[in-house]
Parts: C-alpha cells; sequence; structure tokens
C-alpha cells in the first residue's frame, strides 16, 4: 500500500481522533498531482462569466485552449465571454517581446468586437518576458476610450487563491466609475455567484419577490455597467467566500458597504440567504415576505424530495470540491436526503472553514485540504462511499471505483443553487446511486462462469 | 490559393516580421499546446507517470482537458514552480517532483515534459535528472525520459512526436537485426491503436508499438484503483526499437515541420522513426495514417511486404464490404462540400478518404504550423487543385467566416467544431480529438478497413439524415 506524502499528512485530519488543527493555505506539493490549477485560473474563473467584456490571454496558445468555454456560466445577452482569445505567443515573441502582438491583438479585438472593457490575463511566461502589460493596456484604452484592465496573473506567482485577489482587484478598479445612476432603497450586489446553469436568475427572482433589488452580481451574467455602480448597493451578499471574500473587504474598506457571507445550496443555507438579507434591512414587510417564499418553496419541495430521500437514506457520499464553502452547504444538503459525509474536502478552504466542517461532520469523517486522486481514491475505499460529489478530475475516479458521481463544478448543467436546485440535486444524487449499473462492477471481471477457483472472483463493493 | 478572408495570418514559415495589422494572434483556437501531447504520448508507456516541468496549472488543465476526452482518471503530476523557482531555477522543485512521484507510484518510467515557464528560463532538465541519479547513488530508480516541449513552439503534435522521439534516443539500443518491426502510430483513438494491434497479429507480426495508451487511456473497469493503469508498450521493448528490421510510420507531417517559428534551428525536430534510420539504419516506412481504400492498401501491402505474408482473408473480406459499400452509398456523398479541421496528419487522412468517395473537401484546416498541409493533401489528391483550400494556421473562427462565405454541407472534426455547425445549421461528424461533448470519444475508430467503413456509414448517414430531416414529407426508404 503506498503511503500518503509525509509533507501531506498534516493536511488531513479525522473527526474524533486528536485535536491537531488543519494544515491548509500552502502551496501545492511537487509531484503529488494536485487538483488545484494556478493563479492564471483562479482570476479567469472568477471574470470569465462577464459576458460584455473581451478576455484576452496574453501567453503561447495552451493557456486560452484550456479554458474556452469551461463554466456553465449563461449570459441572458452578449455572448463574447465564450470565445477564446490568445495572442498566441511565438517563440519569436519570447525572445523579441510580445508587446506588439499584445497591442494590435487587443487594437484589431476592439474593432470587431467592440467590447465593454477588457482584461487582459498575463501568463507564466509573460511575467518571465518582462513584456509591459499595464504600459500596453494604457496605451489601448487610451486610443480605443474603453478600460483595458491588465491581470498580472502568472501561474508560478502564488496558488489559485491569489488568482482571485487579483480578479478582486480587477473588478475593484472599475467598481464606483458609474457616479451618475441611482439605485432603490433596498439594493444588494451578489457576490460569487457565476449563474451556472441559470442559478442567479432563480436567486435574483426569490430576492425580488422579496423586494430586494439587485444592483450587480459578480460576475454571474455579468455585465461592465453593473460593475461600475456597484458601489451604490447597500449590502454585499457573499457566496463561494473563498472568491470574493477579498472584494466584499475592499468594498466595505472603500465604500462603507457591509457584507455577509451566505449559501444557496440546500433549504436550510438558502433560507437563512433570504433571512439575513431582510433582518439586515431591518424590515418587517421584507422579512414576511421571506417567510412566505421560504413556506411556499419549502411546502411544494418536500413532498417532491421524499421518493428520493426513502431511497437513499443510510447511504454514504464524499465531497471533493473547489471552495469549501460549498462543502459545508453539501454536508447539510446530503443530510436532507438522509445521507451522511464520510469525507469532505477543498482546493482552497482555510482554517474557518474547516472548523465549520469539524463542528459539523460527524465522528470518523476525514477532512482533507488539497487533495490527490491516490488520497482520494484510498478515502472512498476506506469509508466505503457510495456516492462522490467533486468536478470533473474526481468523476472518474468514482466511475472507475463504482460509485455514484454528482458533478457540482464549474462546467455543469444543472442547476443546483436554490429550492429547484435542491430537487435537482435529488433527482442527480438519485441518478446516479440508485443506477442498476453498478451491480455489473460488483460481479465477476470474466462473464464465463467456468473459472478456476479463485480467478477472476471480485470482491463484493462495500 | 488564397481565401478571400481578411484575417487570414497563414504566414511563411520561418518569417519574423511582426504581423502586418490583423490580429496575429487566435480566436478559439483549433490546437493546443506542446505538453498536452507529449503527456499523452509518455502515457503509452508502461509504468510511465507524466511530470510537466512548469506551474501547477499546466498539469491540471491538461488533466482536466484529457479526462474530458477520455472518461478515465489521467494522472499527470506537476513539479510546480513558485516564483522562488522562476528566479532560481526549477531543480529543486523538479528533484522534490521525482521523489515525490516516487514514493506515490512506484513508476517503471518517469516523463519529464518541458513548458514555456522552465525552458523561457533555461531550466536543463536534463542535468537535474543527471544530478538527481548522482545523488540517489545505488538506489535504483525509474527510467528517465525528458521532452523539449515549450508551448510556443508548434502545436500538440509537436509536443506528441517530440516526446515519442525523446524516449527512443534515451532507450533504444542497436544490435543485431531481430524479425521484429517498428509501429510508430501517431496520434490516433484508443480504439484505432488496438485495431492496428489486431492487423498486425493477424499478419503474425512482431512489433513494438510506440505508444500504446491503447489501455492505459481506455481502462476496462477495475476491482481496486489502479495508480498507474495496467498497459503500455514496456521500456525493455523500447530497447530493441533500434534493432528492428522496419518502422513503419503513420502520418506524413508529425513534426517535420516544427522549426517553423522557431528562431534557431535546435535539431528537436527528428521523428523516432528517422533517428531510428539514422541510427542503427532501421529502414523506415512512412505512409499516412491509414484511413480510405487506398491507404489501408497501401499499409496492408507494406504490412505484406514486411511479414512475407498475404492479407488474411478477414482484411480481404473487410475491403470488399466497404467497397461493396461505397457504391450502395456513392450518390448520396458525390459532390458534397465538406469542411475538415484537427490536426495535420488526420486532416490530411481524412481528405484523402473524403475526395476517395467523391465528396469535396473545400476546405482543410489546421491550427498546426507545419506550413506543410498544402503540400501533402496536393501529393495525394492532385485532381482537386484549386478545390481544397488547404490552410495551417487556422483557429476556429477563421473556419467559422470560411464556412459563412463559402457554404459547406458537412463539417468533419473534433467537437470543439459543434458551435459553428450548432450556429451555420450544418451537421457535424465528431471524430478525432477531443471529443468533450459526447461519451466514446476515445473508441471511434478511424483506421483500417473497418474504420473506414464506421467513417463511410456515418458519412452517408448524416448526409441522408440531413435531407430526411429537413424534407417536407418525411419518408421511409432511402
Amino acid at each position: 500500500m503506498n503511503e500518503i506524502l509525509k509533507e501531506r499528512k498534516g493536511q488531513i485530519v479525522t473527526k474524533g481522533q486528536g485535536n491537531a488543527a488543519i494544515a491548509c493555505g500552502k502551496a501545492s506539493l511537487a509531484g503529488s498531482v494536485s487538483q488545484r490549477a494556478c493563479v492564471f485560473c483562479g482570476s479567469r474563473v472568477v471574470l470569465y462569466p462577464i459576458a460584455d467584456a473581451l478576455h484576452l490571454i496574453h501567453g503561447p496558445v495552451g493557456c486560452a485552449a484550456y479554458t474556452w468555454d469551461i463554466r456553465g456560466s449563461l449570459s441572458s445577452g452578449p455572448q463574447l465571454h465564450r470565445l477564446s482569445f490568445t495572442t498566441d505567443l511565438k517563440e519569436r515573441e519570447v525572445v523579441f517581446g510580445g508587446e506588439p502582438k499584445l497591442y494590435s491583438a487587443l487594437i484589431s479585438l476592439i474593432d470587431q468586437y467592440k467590447p465593454k472593457a477588457a482584461f487582459v490575463y498575463g501568463t507564466c511566461i509573460v511575467g518571465v518576458i518582462g513584456d509591459d502589460m499595464e504600459a500596453v493596456c494604457r496605451r489601448v484604452s487610451k486610443e480605443k476610450g474603453i478600460d483595458v484592465i491588465p491581470i498580472m496573473s502568472e501561474g508560478f506567482n502564488g496558488t489559485k487563491k491569489d488568482g482571485y485577489k487579483l480578479a478582486c482587484d480587477a473588478l475593484s478598479k472599475l467598481i464606483g466609475t458609474d457616479t451618475v445612476t441611482e439605485v432603490p432603497e433596498h439594493s444588494i450586489n451578489i457576490l460569487g455567484d457565476f449563474n451556472l446553469a441559470g442559478e442567479l436568475w432563480m436567486l435574483a427572482e426569490y430576492y425580488r419577490r422579496m423586494g430586494v433589488n439587485m444592483v450587480a452580481c459578480m460576475t454571474g451574467d455579468g455585465r461592465i455597467d453593473d460593475v461600475r455602480k456597484a458601489h451604490n448597493a447597500k449590502l454585499n451578499v457573499v457566496q463561494c467566500s473563498g472568491s470574493m471574500i477579498y472584494l466584499a473587504k475592499d468594498m466595505k474598506e472603500k465604500y462603507g458597504i457591509p457584507f455577509m457571507k451566505v449559501s444557496y445550496f440546500g433549504i436550510e443555507d438558502m433560507s437563512d440567504a433570504l433571512y439575513e438579507v431582510a433582518r439586515f434591512f431591518k424590515s418587517e414587510e421584507m422579512m414576511q415576505k421571506a417567510r412566505e417564499l421560504v413556506k411556499e418553496e419549502i411546502s411544494k419541495l418536500l413532498p417532491a424530495l421524499q421518493p428520493y430521500r426513502q431511497k437513499l437514506e443510510g447511504k454514504k457520499a464524499a465531497i471533493y470540491v473547489g471552495g469549501a464553502f460549498k462543502a459545508i452547504s453539501l454536508v447539510k444538503a446530503l443530510r436532507l436526503l438522509g445521507m451522511k459525509t464520510v469525507v469532505v474536502g477543498s482546493q482552497t478552504g482555510n482554517q474557518d472553514d474547516y472548523n465549520l466542517l469539524k463542528d459539523l461532520c460527524d465522528e470518523g469523517t476525514i477532512i482533507v485540504d488539497d487533495s490527490n486522486p491516490n488520497e482520494l481514491s484510498e478515502f472512498v475505499k476506506q469509508t466505503g462511499a457510495n456516492l462522490f460529489i467533486g468536478g470533473v478530475k474526481e468523476r472518474p475516479i468514482a466511475f472507475k471505483l463504482g460509485l455514484g458521481f454528482c458533478d457540482h463544478n464549474h462546467e455543469r448543467k444543472e442547476a443546483l443553487a436554490g429550492y429547484e436546485g435542491m430537487l435537482n440535486f435529488a433527482k442527480e444524487v438519485h441518478a446516479s446511486v440508485c443506477s442498476p449499473v453498478w451491480k455489473f462492477m460488483r460481479k465477476s471481471a470474466s462473464p464465463s462462469p467456468a473459472l478456476p477457483e479463485g480467478e477472476g472472483e471480485r470482491k463484493p463493493h462495500p | 490559393m488564397e481565401t478571400p478572408i481578411s484575417k487570414d495570418k497563414s504566414t511563411h514559415p520561418g518569417s519574423f516580421s511582426p504581423p502586418a495589422g490583423g490580429l496575429g494572434g487566435a480566436i478559439n483556437s483549433c490546437k493546443l499546446c506542446a505538453p498536452l501531447g507529449a503527456s499523452i504520448a509518455f502515457k503509452g508507456i508502461r509504468g510511465c507517470v507524466p511530470i510537466i516541468h512548469g506551474g501547477q496549472g499546466c498539469a491540471t488543465y491538461i488533466r482536466r482537458y484529457l479526462i474530458s476526452h477520455y472518461k478515465e482518471p489521467v494522472d499527470i503530476a506537476s513539479s510546480n514552480f513558485s516564483e522562488e523557482a522562476t528566479i532560481f531555477g526549477g531543480g529543486a522543485n523538479c528533484h522534490a517532483a521525482i521523489t515525490n512521484v516516487i514514493s506515490q507510484y512506484q513508476p517503471e518510467v518517469i516523463g519529464m515534459a518541458t513548458t514555456c515557464l522552465s525552458e523561457t528560463i533555461g531550466d536543463d532538465v536534463k542535468q537535474y535528472i543527471h544530478t538527481y541519479k548522482e545523488l540517489a547513488g545505488d538506489k535504483k530508480l525509474p527510467h528517465f525520459i525528458a521532452a523539449s516541449t515549450p508551448s510556443y513552439q508548434g502545436s500538440h503534435i509537436d509536443g506528441f512526436h517530440e516526446a515519442i522521439s525523446a524516449t527512443v534516443k534515451s532507450i533504444a539500443e542497436g544490435g543485431e537485426k531481430g524479425k521484429h518491426i517498428n509501429i510508430f502510430p501517431g496520434f490516433v483513438s484508443t480504439e484505432d491503436l488496438r485495431q492496428l494491434k489486431t492487423i498486425l497479429a493477424d499478419f503474425g507480426i512482431e512489433y513494438i508499438m510506440l505508444p500504446d495508451y491503447s489501455e492505459t487511456l481506455d481502462n476496462p473497469m477495475w476491482e481496486t484503483y489502479k495508480r498507474i493503469p495496467e498497459g503500455g508498450t514496456p521500456i525493455e521493448l523500447v530497447k530493441k526499437c533500434g534493432s528492428a528490421c522496419a518502422s513503419i510510420e503513420m502520418g506524413t507531417i508529425l513534426n517535420t515541420g516544427s522549426l517553423s517559428g522557431r528562431v534557431k534551428n535546435n535539431h528537436l525536430s527528428t521523428t523516432a522513426a528517422e533517428y531510428l534510420k539514422d541510427q542503427f539504419g532501421v529502414e523506415n516506412h512512412r505512409i499516412p495514417m491509414p484511413t480510405g481504400v487506398d491507404m489501408n492498401d497501401l499499409f496492408f501491402e507494406t504490412l505484406t511486404k514486411l511479414s512475407g505474408k498475404p492479407v488474411p482473408e478477414k482484411y480481404v473480406k473487410e475491403r470488399g464490404r466497404l467497397i461493396d459499400s461505397y457504391a450502395d452509398g456513392h450518390k448520396y456523398v458525390f459532390g458534397k462540400r465538406a469542411v475538415v479541421f484537427g490536426e495535420e496528419d488526420f486532416v490530411v487522412a481524412m481528405t484523402i478518404f473524403l475526395n476517395e468517395i467523391g465528396v469535396d473537401v473545400v476546405l482543410a484546416a489546421t491550427g498546426g504550423e507545419s506550413g506543410k498541409l498544402n503540400e501533402e493533401i496536393r501529393k495525394y489528391c492532385p485532381e482537386k487543385e484549386g478545390i481544397i483550400q488547404a490552410k495551417n494556421g487556422y483557429d476556429f473562427e477563421m473556419i467559422r467566416e470560411w464556412c459563412i462565405e463559402n457554404k459547406a454541407d458537412i463539417l468533419i472534426g473534433n467537437s470543439k467544431g459543434y458551435y459553428i455547425a450548432r450556429k451555420l445549421n450544418i451537421p457535424i461528424i465528431r471524430c478525432g480529438f477531443p471529443i468533450h461533448d459526447r461519451i466514446g470519444g476515445q473508441r471511434i475508430k478511424h483506421v483500417g478497413y473497418t474504420g473506414t467503413q464506421e467513417l463511410f456509414d456515418q458519412v452517408v448517414n448524416t448526409l441522408i439524415s440531413y435531407k430526411q430531416d429537413h424534407s417536407e414529407v418525411g419518408y421511409k426508404y432511402m
């Protein structure tokens, strides 16, 4: 049995065994096959859904090719974010500099697509060859009369989290630049929802029913002009706190806008997200509307969930996702389905997140930071999980081990947030855990019954 | 043969002048970067774990991209560059990565691929490996292979062939000529590899196939999780590549054009088979990927020549059925305008096949940069001079604009072309790499008479179905 790398041991704890705090926020270990990406990835995923901006990746072809149309972030209007733009640097630019190519690419793309603003992402190589991206962006901005914002997101310069911060800095540059527009009294910004499968539209509708107006969502179904006036909101409601907390703090400092952390996954957290906003505005009317809304939605939802709960009761789940806040909601949502979480981890969680998880989970649950395929497969086997919740890179691990899988990633096509999302979640979990195909995984590897003793036998699945 | 496209940027290979107007970059590029190709090739060696020497993102993005196609766990390690490594060199990270990969995976082989980052700061991976071995003393270590794959040179295909070439260069040994042959199948599907192996076995030929990811990237179900999937070419066999009696190399462009765009010629672009010919006198049979009757005849003829055996009856019948079906389906495809896109050798093979059945390939486009696509296609389809536009350096937006201006009846290529098909209401046949929006991309067959049969049926039926779906009455017979 291969051991867990010794440098990684501090990043794994089991609830009920010792009191050591989990180690987290560390750079990934070389050679450990981390599921994390890089700084560039962090800023790219956060800004990606802004649909009327040009997103130009300054570097060789790979970084742009691997992020083309990668998120299921829907837009109600422009679709510019779904194209992949790169300066496609070649050896000659590496030697002689990529500034002229960046300049001409920006000019011609802005002329062709007429974006409201442009984000230019610097990749590893740009940091090394020393292109002055800021100067080029300033020049193009002046010539074309739109904001051209450089993001120095060299992949080696930290972790994915540092990329989140750079994305927040970029947004911060735009916020407050619309000084004319006025907004209604009860106005909020939604931070950290990316409108995967139209989730934002559901959430905005809940808030609208309570009488709450949304100024800007950063960045789901995002628009540059909305971002510009985001400073007018009275409150920032922050989901996916990992990526957007920097911006929330920044806006609190600059504009005195308070923020609250919420989650839209599962009934409890979703309902709290609505109540908290009503409480903030100190409006009894709003609170009343929120209560009615929750009551109405839950009375529809609970009976609908019942058949799934019956089938799923007592099953065990493993969770490995990007942000730990999402993991916390998932543990609760699974509980609502009668399921128990036996492994939970994230790529980018912090100490507070992991403490919360530890409080929330049952004894014996394995909690892990920045895991890798070897560990995950080992944990799943140890705990006998029936379901894995994760992203694209975790999916084949689950399937190879013969357990169900729920896609909770950036490219998913099913809305999982809100009350409707909870039902979709139950349906998806049910469809995977209760599929008849797993029985074949538990059968003999060979179709022939006449094998010599011992050969081709498969151990029963835990 | 220039197309009336304002954005056309198929510049002459080797030209260093900055882009004169125009974009000079890519929109929805029709190529990937070199380390991705190298990772696939390394996956085709038994017991091999690839390490990408660069930032963490490179390995993760490439894994994600490959997993979405192969629907398999694809473990690729990273040396996870920090700012410090970027400034002072990645030696320590490289060593840490090797140590950690060894302790987690106990690999037989470690395949190192460089990136734009590590190449630009001048990291010498071969030297790092050398020091690692020295420091390890008597400890048993895996075999090491180092491929130079900066993403600013060529595309993923150049990385793929560079990794194979590096493998052969560092492992192959000479010796008394044996009966076995080398087969370098190029970048084809896992099903294609299985198909080729069956054909060789049916001829009774002893062969070394490099790379062979037919199992490593397309595993059956597992009883227990495998850190390194089974399958792949054993390193002991690669050693024998130098004593083979011949090589068959599939694809005619390979990485031979990847010098274009380079500042200096650093002699990296020999193919594995060419190296074996020069170094050990192993004769090389370079043929296009065997799709279509003509190219398969060429392939089977080569096998007959090398084995001294006639074509097995099974293949005579497969060929017969294929030609019979050509007669059944020819009318539905004749004169249809097809657009083909993907890697260069794939585009050449599809174009030869489509041309053979009477389809007009009006655009053969690739993101590859060899500058040789046109020349190769002309060689095999000389009568279509003036009809086939063969374009290097194309991206998907250029293909889309071309389709709007020139009209096409069918698109043939990887799944990234789907958005064009959808927007312009043109049917698409998904083949090649990647297939991200369907299952079974790794099982698509392109080679052999049966591979051709499946493609032919699909081309015919796709065109029939398009007509049927758009017919006012619908019908029950063809």
